[in-house]
C-alpha cells in the first residue's frame, strides 16, 4: 500500500508528495488547496491559495489580501504528473471536493460535504475513485435528517406564531453557510428578516454567487418595535449577549445537526431546536461511499472510530486520520466567528 | 385521544424551558383528556410506571434487529445519545403510520406484556415501533423503560391539574402521594375522594430547602433562626398510623422493608405520628458516611451481615402528624416542642433527635459550620423558627449552608465523549494523583471520575486538546498525553477497598482549570488521604 500513499496526513495537514501540494492545511504552507470558507478548512499564513472561484470571495473577506487562484468545478489541472479537480461537495457555497490521480490511482478528499440539495449551493457530485477519504461529522445511525422542505415548514410556522404572540423571532446560524441556507429558504411573506453584522457582511460577500431575499442589518437605530413579528439571523455567539437582550420580547431557534439529541435541545437555554445540517447523516455518508465505488476510506473527523469500524464490519477497508477539522461545532468556537 | 396527543404534550413540555408554558401545554392537555389518560399522565409524570415488562437488553436486540444495525452499533449510539429510548426512537426508520391506541390502552397492553413470551414481546414492540412516529415511538418505548425527565417536576404537575380541577395545589400534592396505581384507583378518587384506606401509608410532602446565597447574615435577626446540622444521609418520612410502621424516601419510594431497624417504632411512637427525618449509618455508636449507607441502598435484600456491619438510624428533626393530627400548620417551636417528647419518650436504639442550636452572632454560626466535617455533617440547616411546615421547595424559611467543597489539583488521564449536548466532544474526564509504585516510580493513579464544572468554552478547548493528544482508543475512552490540571472539588472522603487508589469521593467536580500548573505541581496520593478526617 506504501507506493500508493498518494495523499498522507503529516503535521500540517493532508499533503500530496508527488505535487508538493496541501489540501486544507492547518499551519501554513506554500501551496494550498482549499475545499470551502469555513474557518477550520481555510487557515490563514499560507503563501499560495487555490480554490473553486466561488469560495475566491469568501476566503478574501475572511483572510484579507492573500494570493488566491480560483477554478472551475471538474476542470482538472496537473502539478508534475498529479491531475487534481474540485467538484462540487454541497456543504456551502463555493464548497468542493478534491479529486486526485496519479498513474491510474484516484483518491477524493470531501472536505466537508451534504448530499441533500439545498437549493443554494451546487449539489453534490458523486466522484469515483479508488480511496475516498471522508468526514463523519454525523457518523452514527442515530442522525436521520428529514427532507429541508419538512424542516423549514417547521421553522417558518414557529415564525408565525410567534409572530401572532408579538415576538420577535431569533434564529441562530454561522454567518457562512447556515445563515444563507435560512435566509434563502425563509418565508418573506411572513415578514422582514433581519441580520447580525457578521451574517449581513459575509451574505453581502455571497450575494453575487446566489439569489437571497432582501435583508436589513440591526444599527445602533434600529428601534426594536420594528424587529417585533419579523426574523433576525444572528450568528451562535450572540446567543446571551447583551445585543440580543435589548430585544425583549423574543424567541430563539438554532438550527444544527446537533438538535436531533433531545439532551442538546432541551440543556440549551434556547427555545426551540431545528434539525437541519449542512453534513451528511448516516444514511447520506453511506450512499456516497457506495456509489463511489471505493475499496478504501480514511476518516477524518466526527464519529471515526465507530463508523470506520462499521465500514469495515461491511468490507471497507477503512481507517481513520487526525486532522484538526471540527466538522459542525454546535457552540461558536472562537475562530469561527470572530473573523466576519 | 391517541397516543400521538400525549407524544405533543411531551415534545411541547420538551421544547420549552419556561415555566409558565409548561404548566399551561400541561393544563391544556388536562382540559381536553379522557379521564382514563389524565390518571396514567399523572402516575406516569409521578414515576409510577407499570413494571418493565421487557428487559432492556432484549429490547436493545430488538430495536437493532429491526433498524438492521449490529448490536454493537447500537451499543455504541446508546452511549453518544445516552437515553435508551430515544435511542431507539433514532435509529429505527419512520414509516410515516399513525396509531389511533390511546396512552392507556398502550399501558394496558404494556402491563399484560409482561407475562407474554419472549416472541409475543417481540412482535409486540417491532410492530409498534414501526407504527409510530419519531416523538410516539419515543414516547412509547419511555413507557416501557424509565421517566420522561422533561425538567417537569411534581410541583408543575400539580400546578397544572389545579388549574383545571379546581382543586388547592397543595391539597392534591398531599393527594397524588402515597402507594397508588391507576388499575387501584380512578381520576376521580384519586383527586377528588377523601379514600381513608388508601392515606394510612401516605406521606406528606417534604418541604425543600433552597441553599444560601450570599451571606447568612442578610437573613437578619439570628435570634430568629434555629440551627441544626444538615446530616449527611437519606432524607425519610416515618409514619405510625394504626399500629403500622411505613418509612418514604424523598424520591416517594416506599422504602419500609429495607429498613427493619425502624420496625419496633411502633412499640414507641405514639399512633399517628409522622417524622420527618435523616436516615443515617451509626457504625459503633457513631454517625457513619454516606459511603457507608451506599452499600445498603442498592441493595434488594437487606442481609444480617449488612445489618451487622451498617445499622441505621432515624435522626428526626421535624414531627407533622401528632395524634392523628395534620400539624404542619403549628410554627417550628411547637412543632419541636412534641418532637423532643415524642423521642424522649421512646425507647426506641434507632430513633435519635437533630439538635437545635441557638446563637448570638451570625460569626458564631459560621463558627459551628466549620465543625462540620467533625461532626459528620454537610453543614449547617437554618429554619425559621415562627415558619410552619411548607410543601415542596420554597424560599424563605429554610435555608441550607453546606460547608465549602474539598480541593485537590489532579491530572487528566483519559477523556471519554460526554452524553446528549456533548456528545460529540470529549467531556467525561478520569483524573489522577501522584503515587510512588513499588520501583519507586511516580505514576498517575486515578482517583475519580468528573464531567461537570467548565464552561461551553473551556469544555471546547479542553475537548481539542484531547483530540490532539490521544495516545490509546478504548472504544469511546481515549487515553491522553497528561498535560493539564484541574482543580477537583468534592463533599465527602473515606477510604474504600473497592476504589483503586484506596479512597472514593463523593460528588468529585471540576472546579476549575488550572492553566498555571504543571502536572509535576499537582498533588499526591497521599495528599489526598490528609483529608480524611
Amino acid at each position: 500500500m506504501s507506493k500508493n500513499q498518494l495523499l498522507v496526513f503529516n503535521s500540517k495537514g493532508i499533503y500530496c508528495k508527488q505535487a508538493n501540494i496541501y489540501i486544507d492545511p492547518w499551519k501554513p504552507v506554500n501551496k494550498a488547496i482549499i475545499t470551502h470558507g469555513h474557518a477550520d478548512h481555510s487557515r490563514y499564513g499560507h503563501k499560495h491559495y487555490l480554490t473553486h472561484h466561488k469560495n475566491v470571495p469568501i476566503i478574501k473577506h475572511r483572510l484579507g489580501d492573500i494570493s488566491v487562484e480560483g477554478v472551475e468545478w471538474n476542470q482538472p489541472f496537473t502539478i508534475n504528473g498529479v491531475t487534481f479537480s474540485l467538484h462540487p461537495a454541497g456543504h456551502i457555497i463555493g464548497s468542493s471536493q478534491v479529486r486526485v490521480e496519479y498513474k491510474g490511482e484516484v483518491w477524493v478528499f470531501t472536505g466537508d460535504y451534504k448530499t441533500e440539495d439545498d437549493g443554494l449551493c451546487t449539489p453534490y457530485e458523486v466522484v469515483k475513485c479508488h480511496t475516498f477519504i471522508t468526514e463523519c461529522t454525523f457518523g452514527l445511525p442515530a442522525f436521520k435528517w428529514k427532507p429541508q422542505q419538512q424542516v423549514f415548514e417547521e421553522i417558518n410556522t414557529w415564525w408565525k406564531e410567534n409572530q401572532s404572540e408579538g415576538k420577535t423571532s431569533v434564529i441562530f446560524g454561522y454567518s457562512l453557510g447556515k445563515a444563507q441556507r435560512l435566509l434563502k429558504h425563509l418565508d418573506t411573506s411572513i415578514g422582514k428578516i433581519y441580520t447580525h453584522g457578521a451574517v449581513e457582511n459575509m451574505t453581502e460577500v455571497v450575494r453575487p454567487l446566489v439569489d437571497l431575499p432582501p435583508t436589513e442589518l440591526i444599527t445602533r437605530e434600529t428601534k426594536k418595535e420594528e424587529l417585533l413579528g419579523n426574523m433576525v439571523v444572528a450568528p451562535p455567539s450572540t446567543h446571551g449577549s447583551p445585543w440580543i437582550k435589548k430585544m425583549v420580547p423574543y424567541v430563539t431557534a438554532t438550527s444544527s445537526g446537533w438538535m436531533a439529541f433531545r439532551g442538546a435541545r432541551r440543556r440549551r437555554a434556547i427555545d426551540r431546536g431545528f434539525v437541519l445540517s449542512d453534513h451528511c447523516d448516516w444514511g447520506g455518508l453511506l450512499a456516497s461511499i457506495k456509489a463511489t465505488e471505493a475499496e478504501r476510506v480514511i476518516c477524518t473527523h466526527g464519529y471515526t472510530d465507530i463508523f470506520s469500524k462499521y465500514l469495515r464490519e461491511i468490507g471497507y477497508d477503512a481507517s481513520i486520520e487526525n486532522t484538526d477539522y471540527e466538522g459542525e461545532r454546535e457552540e461558536v468556537t472562537p475562530t469561527a466567528e470572530t473573523v466576519s | 385521544m391517541s397516543l400521538q396527543t400525549f407524544a405533543q404534550l411531551i415534545e411541547k413540555l420538551d421544547a420549552t424551558n419556561k415555566t409558565n408554558q409548561k404548566v399551561a401545554a400541561l393544563a391544556h392537555y388536562f382540559e381536553q383528556a379522557s379521564d382514563e389518560d389524565k390518571l396514567w399522565t399523572i402516575a406516569i409524570l409521578s414515576h409510577r410506571r407499570p413494571p418493565r415488562p421487557v428487559n432492556t437488553t432484549l429490547l436493545r436486540e430488538y430495536a437493532a434487529e429491526l433498524a438492521n444495525i449490529p448490536l454493537w452499533l447500537f451499543e455504541d449510539s446508546y452511549h453518544i445519545v445516552g437515553d435508551l429510548a430515544e435511542t431507539i426512537a433514532l435509529v429505527i426508520p419512520d414509516e410515516k403510520q399513525q396509531t389511533s391506541k390511546t396512552l392507556s390502552t398502550f399501558l394496558e397492553e404494556i402491563i399484560e406484556l409482561k407475562a407474554q413470551d419472549d416472541e409475543a414481546k417481540k412482535s409486540y414492540l417491532q410492530h409498534n415501533w414501526k407504527s409510530l412516529d419519531y416523538h410516539a415511538r419515543f414516547v412509547f418505548t419511555k413507557l416501557l423503560t424509565g421517566s420522561f425527565r422533561i425538567g417537569l417536576s411534581q410541583k408543575l404537575m400539580t400546578r397544572a391539574l389545579s388549574k383545571t380541577t379546581g382543586v388547592d395545589e397543595d391539597e392534591l400534592a398531599y393527594r397524588l402521594m402515597g402507594d397508588w396505581s391507576p388499575t387501584n384507583t380512578t381520576f376521580q378518587e384519586l383527586v377528588f375522594e377523601e379514600n381513608k384506606e388508601a392515606n394510612l401509608s401516605k406521606p406528606y410532602p417534604f418541604y425543600l430547602a433552597y441553599a444560601i446565597e450570599g451571606e447568612a447574615s442578610e437573613l437578619g435577626d439570628v435570634s430568629k433562626w434555629s440551627v441544626e446540622h444538615k446530616w449527611d444521609g437519606i432524607r425519610g418520612q416515618v409514619i405510625c398510623r394504626s399500629g403500622e410502621i411505613y418509612v418514604w424516601s424523598r424520591g416517594e419510594e416506599l422504602v419500609t422493608d429495607k429498613y427493619p431497624e425502624f420496625e419496633n417504632f411502633k412499640d414507641s411512637l405514639p399512633d399517628g405520628t409522622v417524622l420527618d427525618g435523616e436516615i443515617l449509618p451509626f457504625i459503633d455508636g457513631e454517625i457513619g458516611l454516606f459511603n457507608d449507607l451506599q452499600t445498603r441502598i442498592g441493595r434488594k435484600n437487606v442481609s444480617k451481615s449488612i445489618l451487622q456491619k451498617v445499622p441505621v438510624i432515624f435522626k428526626a428533626y421535624d414531627v407533622l402528624e401528632f395524634e392523628g393530627m395534620d400539624i404542619r400548620s403549628k410554627i417550628f417551636e411547637e412543632r419541636r416542642a412534641i418532637l423532643s417528647s415524642v423521642i424522649e419518650s421512646s425507647k426506641s436504639d434507632a430513633l435519635h433527635i437533630s439538635d437545635t442550636m441557638q446563637f448570638d452572632s451570625w460569626e458564631e454560626v459560621a463558627h459551628e459550620r466549620d465543625l462540620s466535617r467533625e461532626k459528620r455533617s454537610e453543614g449547617l440547616m437554618l429554619k425559621r423558627k415562627d415558619a410552619i411546615y411548607q410543601v415542596g421547595r420554597k424560599k424563605g424559611d429554610w435555608w441550607k449552608w453546606k460547608v465549602d467543597p474539598l480541593t485537590i489539583d489532579a491530572v487528566l488521564t483519559y477523556a471519554m465523549r460526554g452524553h446528549g449536548r456533548r456528545s460529540n466532544l470529549f467531556t467525561d474526564y478520569t483524573f489522577g494523583l501522584w503515587n510512588e509504585n513499588e520501583k519507586g516510580e511516580k505514576e498517575l493513579v486515578t482517583f475519580a471520575k468528573a464531567y461537570s464544572g467548565l464552561t461551553d468554552k473551556e469544555f471546547n478547548q479542553v475537548d481539542s486538546i484531547i483530540k490532539k493528544t490521544t495516545l490509546e482508543r478504548f472504544g469511546p475512552v481515549r487515553s491522553v498525553e497528561p498535560q493539564l490540571v484541574f482543580e477537583i472539588a468534592f463533599e465527602g472522603i473515606a477510604l474504600s477497598s473497592r476504589h483503586k487508589s484506596g479512597v472514593a469521593v463523593r460528588f468529585p467536580r471540576i472546579h476549575r482549570w488550572r492553566y498555571d500548573k504543571k502536572i509535576k505541581e499537582a498533588n499526591s496520593l497521599d495528599d489526598l488521604k490528609q483529608l480524611i478526617v
